[in-house]
């Protein structure tokens, strides 16, 4: 590193020259993150997408509109009708203040984009962001090659990119951008041990906190990489630096969230930080009696701490263990559980196991979402064991459990995504590295060249062959000339580094082989972009809401979703309430702007089991539960004319399941015919009568005259029958959406006893009786 | 100081109507000196806009020459009355001219109570024993009935309209005749003056000879009209100025099936497998006419785009057929926005005293609708000064202050209010206004001066040492 008067001007050139190219990449990698996610816009339009980022767009809605104070204290009376829902204390308020804060700016610019467009715009914007806090996270692992490739990857990674197009304004969009910061900022600190960084990095936490219920995951990894440091002897104060101020101003500033508030304290989500505290604390003690103490009065002293730590620990482990056991979920919630217990949710909570986010991923699904990375996971954690430091540790730490995680559950295959990148990065930098080196250790023009700043002139060499790889070879110096204020800090990081670079140089491949592998390694990588972008242009931008077919005679929209949510928002009362499975509970409050009985926000599973009850039994029961809870109209999903799978029939065994669950008089075999689910003529009369099916397929024999239904591939087993509690009010174009209005009473009412009976029905447990009466 | 005087003037009028019901039609000689030889009315109701041709022929009888001609409404079609137009006629037969005639609101002193009037200017005063021809135009919004007044998906629409079978004048009527015109040959009920009759899709009521001044003679047909009877409740219509080269038009629709309601159940299969024996009514078709060398079009509502639209354009004019995302049936409402941008050059000119004005089309782009309120917003550049707006009817104006991106003073919109638009309203309009073309470089300006700072600023903090310790 001891340059010489005479290059020193030259190097300083190379290296304001590399820096200005790494901005350059970043901002380019920053345009690519943002514009790989637009095919959503361009293909189809810049809609919000889905499910959830409809509850997310109206909360938005109602922030610019009403301000701060009335969002904290929103009570949500247009859902979860008659219950309603304090929205203020239910919800993630990350991403909507983050829009929120987005749409002011440009309002007080006199930008005039609507919330829309902000709430579109939001996951491509913090995914360019969560690419360049990848860039500085991998940066503090393996210096800055890596963390170019690291970036580049996480641009588009089509994991992430699933979570992120335009329009799909869900919660994780901001989360990953805030997770991956707080763990740069979290390395930074242990790098560093700068106050200032502890401090950063809490603020992070509690942004990552505000923003996703993923947050467990920071303060469930960083205590292990604490733990794991100190286990395995890499005690250091700036450990101690990084975590404890983490922990406590953490945990202060998550308890400020209403959503969480005093879970931070309180659920077994957090006991590991607060062990890992524990355990730190006592470390630090150990180290620093060891510091002032000869070795001799050492080994007394740790023998008494030891015994009387000991009792104490065990008393409150014990103090925990009850207080945790006296919880039926031991302190756990739901999700949390079946995250450690894989099978906890399909035995125990049908609603979370009826979402097909919470199942466990398949194979092929790992090859979609991470693609090459899968496969050099590994080499990149080879990387991170020569030479391992406290950083490369975290890494390591971060990937495998991510990894167990995404196998429990493929909504979690997004937290994988930032660490297969992170590792990938380090493995392919390292990986052209090594190459790069051996080519121009072999190039007979470069032997005789100046051997003073060997990895000054490879870097020349690397320019034209790949550019991303350029700023590897040179960050110890760079980062002496351009952050010479902060050189004080840097100096950990660079020690191991620079060690390895001159053990590297001397292993040597052959010519041919490095030039056969950089042209493989380049290969793989186009590979990546090539399925990415296909990723990105066809698997992962349709918006869910408007379905596209291509047939011989051109493009078919089916955009029926939208036609009922627009004749329900202007065709119907404004107060009218209207009953639909939970799936499209969010989009009819946000689209159509009517009360629902249930929707996406799966709180009360007596509620949505009410609603899965009703959908299940005969028409005459189910009018008189929906009639219970003052619903207008019903809104069934039928894809049978146009095969569109995803309907409420084959979404119906969940209704069965999840209403069994609270009532019992509903029965899944009663639904089955030997065990298989079917509509046909072999159906049984239980499935034949129910609610769900003669509202799916009302008049559906008029269409073709054989009432074959294209999803299930089959004809119906019952075809002509008539409604006599409900009448069709709409249907759209094509039959995807059908909505029913439920009949006023006078038409039921015709002998006495009936009337008395339904005055009195107004308890579910009375209706139940009147069911399981009912023979049909 | 006249409007102070009106309730002064109420007063005796309103006395001098009631009298004059009882001492016609001798008293005011003046108005009475014309008479109408022959009087033809042609009343077209096959959509649910209302067009009344009527042709007067006007004599003389007085000594002093007359140069104005009164037209009288009853009260039920003065509050409907959309646009009334005249014309005098000369010439024959194909060698007619029309010439356009004044028509301005009048208020006559002996009118039965209630009769709304119009003065029609005539170009040359008439002498004595002169005689002119003069044709009308009038038209009638909100004015057919549905009856029944609620409708299944197959019932087809049946509609009142009730109007006098005599013209309603403030003069004597030598001769008048009226056609009625229906969309179908199926016509319910039609109430009978002698000599009425009915051939085909055409009622014919008259001729009556020698009608005195303000015979009426109220007659109810109860006819099918099946037509769209397609209302715009509220058209916002923006217009932004832009001299960079554009103009931008966003519309804002609310719109309503204003016939028969739809009672009972909507069935997709029956609208869809006998599209000509339901719904018939109802309607899923719309057409805009845009402006020629229109671009960028869209058609969206609040929930985003509507897929289902169509543009032809050529040089002459733009046609946008669209469909609203359902069809719609008597009740049934829908709200939807559709917006485009016109070449500049088209629309904007500027005038001998150096002012520029922005020529555009008022109503509504699309065909036969009623807009029930038209709001027409233009939104001038930034720096304009001195809007006025020339309409040739009478609207309701007021400006407003819009900030649109990166304003700092703010756009001056000229705002022009009208109730009861039909398509005879489509004619131009003009907005002049005085703007210096300085001003379209500020908001460049001020992105280069922001950008210049925010690198000013970067490199004068890479260069400056912050820290404390050295």
């Amino acid at each position: 590193m001891a340059a010489s008067d005479a290059p020193n001007g030259d190097v300083l050139i190379r290296n304001a020259f590399g820096s200005v190219l790494a901005f350059l990449i970043l901002l380019l990698i920053g345009v690519l993150a943002f514009s790989i996610r637009l095919f959503s816009v361009i293909k189809y339009e810049s809609v919000i997408h889905e499910f959830d980022p409809y509850f997310n767009y109206r909360v938005t809605q109602f922030l610019t509109k009403n301000g701060i104070y009335d969002f904290w204290n929103w009570f949500d009376d247009r859902t979860w009708y008659p219950l309603g829902r304090v929205i203020g204390g239910t919800v993630y308020p990350g991403l909507t203040l983050t829009a929120g804060t987005l749409y002011w700016f440009l309002h007080s610019l006199n930008i005039p984009l609507s919330v829309e467009t902000v709430c579109v715009f939001t996951a491509p914007i913090f995914s360019a962001f969560a690419s360049w806090a990848t860039f500085l996270l991998t940066k503090e692992v393996k210096g800055v090659g890596a963390g170019l490739t690291a970036a580049a990857l996480l641009a588009m990674v089509p994991s992430y990119i699933s979570r992120s197009v335009a329009g799909s304004y869900d919660n994780e969009a901001v989360a990953i951008f805030a997770l991956i910061f707080t763990f740069y900022l979290y390395i930074k600190t242990l790098n560093t041990g700068s106050l200032f960084y502890a401090t950063l990095n809490s603020l992070s936490y509690f942004y990552m906190v505000c923003s996703w219920g993923g947050y467990t995951f920071i303060i469930n990894l960083i205590p292990m990489h604490v733990l794991l440091c100190i286990v395995t002897g890499r005690y250091s104060s700036r450990l101690y630096i990084a975590y404890a101020p983490l922990v406590v101003l953490g945990t202060l500033l998550a308890a400020l969230v209403p959503v969480v508030g005093f879970n931070a304290v309180m659920t077994s989500e957090h006991f590991a930080s607060f062990l890992v505290f524990i355990i730190i604390h006592v470390v630090a003690l150990v180290y620093y009696i060891k510091g002032i103490l000869s070795p001799k009065m050492f080994k007394v002293a740790l023998a008494l701490v030891v015994s009387i730590g000991l009792a104490v620990c065990c008393a409150m482990v014990a103090v925990i263990i009850a207080l945790v056991a006296s919880s039926p979920t031991k302190g756990w919630s739901g999700r949390s559980l079946s995250l450690l217990d894989p099978t906890y949710a399909s035995k125990y909570i049908p609603i979370i196991a009826s979402v097909s986010e919470h199942q466990p991923p398949t194979w092929p699904s790992y090859f979609m979402d991470i693609n090459v990375l899968a496969f050099l996971i590994p080499a990149g954690i080879i990387a991170c064991f020569s030479p391992l430091s406290d950083a490369s540790l975290f890494a390591v730490l971060y990937i495998v459990l991510s990894v167990y995680f995404s196998g429990v559950m493929v909504r979690l295959m997004l937290v994988l995504a930032p660490a297969a990148c992170i590792l990938s990065g380090i493995a392919l930098s390292q990986a052209f590295d090594v190459f790069t080196r051996s080519i121009k250790f072999q190039l007979p023009s470069l032997s005789d060249h100046s051997h003073i700043d060997a990895r000054d002139a490879s870097s020349e060499n690397i320019v034209p062959d790949d550019t991303i790889k350029t700023d590897k070879s040179e960050d110890t110096p760079k980062e002496r000339m351009t952050k010479r204020s902060k050189k004080k800090e840097k100096e950990p990081v660079e020690k191991p580094p620079t060690k390895f670079q001159i053990k590297k140089r001397l292993s040597v491949l052959p010519f041919e082989a490095s030039i056969i592998a950089v042209i493989l390694l380049v290969l793989l990588v186009a590979f990546y972009v090539v399925h990415c972008v296909w990723a990105a242009a066809e698997a992962y931008s349709a918006p869910s809401i408007v379905l596209t077919s291509h047939s011989n005679d051109g493009l078919h929209v089916f955009d029926d979703f939208r036609e009922a949510y627009a004749w329900l928002s202007h065709n119907t009362d404004v107060d009218d309430k209207v009953a639909s499975w939970w799936d499209y509970g969010y989009q009819t409050t946000a689209m159509a702007n009517r009360t629902v009985i249930v929707d996406n926000n799966t709180w009360n599973n007596t509620h949505i089991a009410t609603v899965g009850t009703a959908m299940s039994s005969p028409e005459k029961a189910a009018w008189e539960i929906f009639h219970s809870l003052d619903v207008k109209y019903v809104l069934v999903v039928f894809g049978g004319l146009v095969g569109y799978p995803s309907d409420d029939i084959n979404k119906f065994l969940w209704m069965v399941r999840i209403g069994g669950g609270v009532f019992p008089h509903i029965k899944e075999p009663d639904y089955l015919r030997d065990g298989q689910y079917r509509i046909d003529s072999m159906a049984t009369p239980t499935m034949l009568n129910c609610l769900m099916y003669k509202l799916s397929y009302y008049r559906f024999v008029e269409t073709d005259g054989k009432a074959f239904d294209r999803v299930r591939r089959t004809e119906i087993g019952k075809k002509y029958f008539k409604l006599t509690h409900f009448e069709e009010v709409f249907t759209t174009h094509h039959w995807m959406v059908r909505i029913y209005k439920l009949k006023p009473p006078k038409n039921r009412i015709r002998g006495k006893n009936k009337k008395s009976k339904s005055k009195t029905s107004s308890t579910t447990t009375s209706k139940r009786k009147g069911t399981r009466r009912n023979p049909f | 100081m006249p409007m102070e005087e009106q309730p002064h003037f109420r007063v005796p009028l309103s006395l001098l109507l009631f009298l004059s019901l009882f001492l016609l039609p001798t008293s005011f000689s003046s108005t009475h000196d014309l008479q109408i030889l022959n009087a033809e009315r042609r009343i077209d109701l096959t959509s649910h806009i209302i067009k009344v041709y009527l042709t007067l022929k006007v004599e003389n009888l007085g000594t002093s020459p007359a140069s104005e001609v009164h037209l009288a409404f009853s009260p039920a079609e003065a509050e409907h009355l959309a646009i009334v137009k005249a014309a005098a006629t000369s010439g024959k037969r194909k060698k007619k001219t029309y010439i356009p005639l004044d028509v301005k609101s009048a208020e006559l002193p002996d009118g039965p109570n209630g009769t709304k009037f119009f003065t029609v200017t005539l170009l040359t005063s008439l002498n004595k024993g002169e005689t002119a021809t003069l044709e009308v135009l009038y038209i009638l919004t909100h004015s057919l009935e549905p009856f029944p007044v609620e409708i299944t998906q197959s019932e087809s629409q049946l509609v009142y309209f009730r109007d006098s079978a005599i013209l309603l004048s403030p003069y004597h009527v030598k001769e008048q005749t009226t056609f009625i015109k229906t969309p179908s040959t199926r016509v319910e009920s039609f109430t009978v003056v002698d000599p009425a009759k009915r051939a085909g899709t055409e009622l014919k009521y008259g001729p009556y000879e020698d009608q005195p001044p303000y015979s009426y003679s109220p007659v109810l047909v109860h006819f099918e009209n099946n037509n769209p009877f397609a209302v715009v409740e509220e058209l916002e219509r923006e217009i932004e100025i832009s001299h960079w080269g554009n103009v931008q038009v966003t519309e804002r629709y609310r719109l309503v099936h204003a016939g028969a309601r739809h009672k009972g159940a909507f069935s997709r299969v029956e609208y869809q497998t006998r599209p000509d024996a339901t719904g018939v009514s109802s309607f899923k078709h719309l057409l805009a006419k845009l402006p020629p060398k229109v671009h960028s079009v869209y058609y969206r509502d609040e929930i985003g785009n509507v897929s289902t639209s169509n543009l032809r354009t050529d040089y002459r004019k733009s046609e946008l057929e669209f469909q609203p995302r359902y069809p719609l049936f008597g009740g049934w409402k829908s709200t939807f926005v559709i917006g485009y941008g016109l070449p500049l050059q088209d629309f904007l000119f500027e005038s001998p005293d150096g002012r520029r004005y922005l020529n555009f089309t008022f109503g509504c782009p699309l065909t036969q609708t009623v807009v029930d309120k038209l709001i027409l917003k233009v939104v001038l550049p930034e720096g304009s000064k001195d809007p006025t707006a020339v309409i040739p009817f009478q609207v309701d104006q007021h400006l407003e202050i819009k900030y649109s991106y990166l304003d700092v003073i703010g756009r001056t919109v000229v705002v022009l209010e009208k109730s009861n638009v039909v398509p005879e309203h489509n004619v131009p309009f003009q907005v002049y206004y005085t703007f210096n073309p300085i001003f379209m470089l500020a908001e460049p300006l001020m992105l280069s001066i922001a950008i210049f700072l925010f690198f000013v600023a970067s490199v004068s903090y890479l260069h400056a040492d912050l820290s404390i310790r050295k």
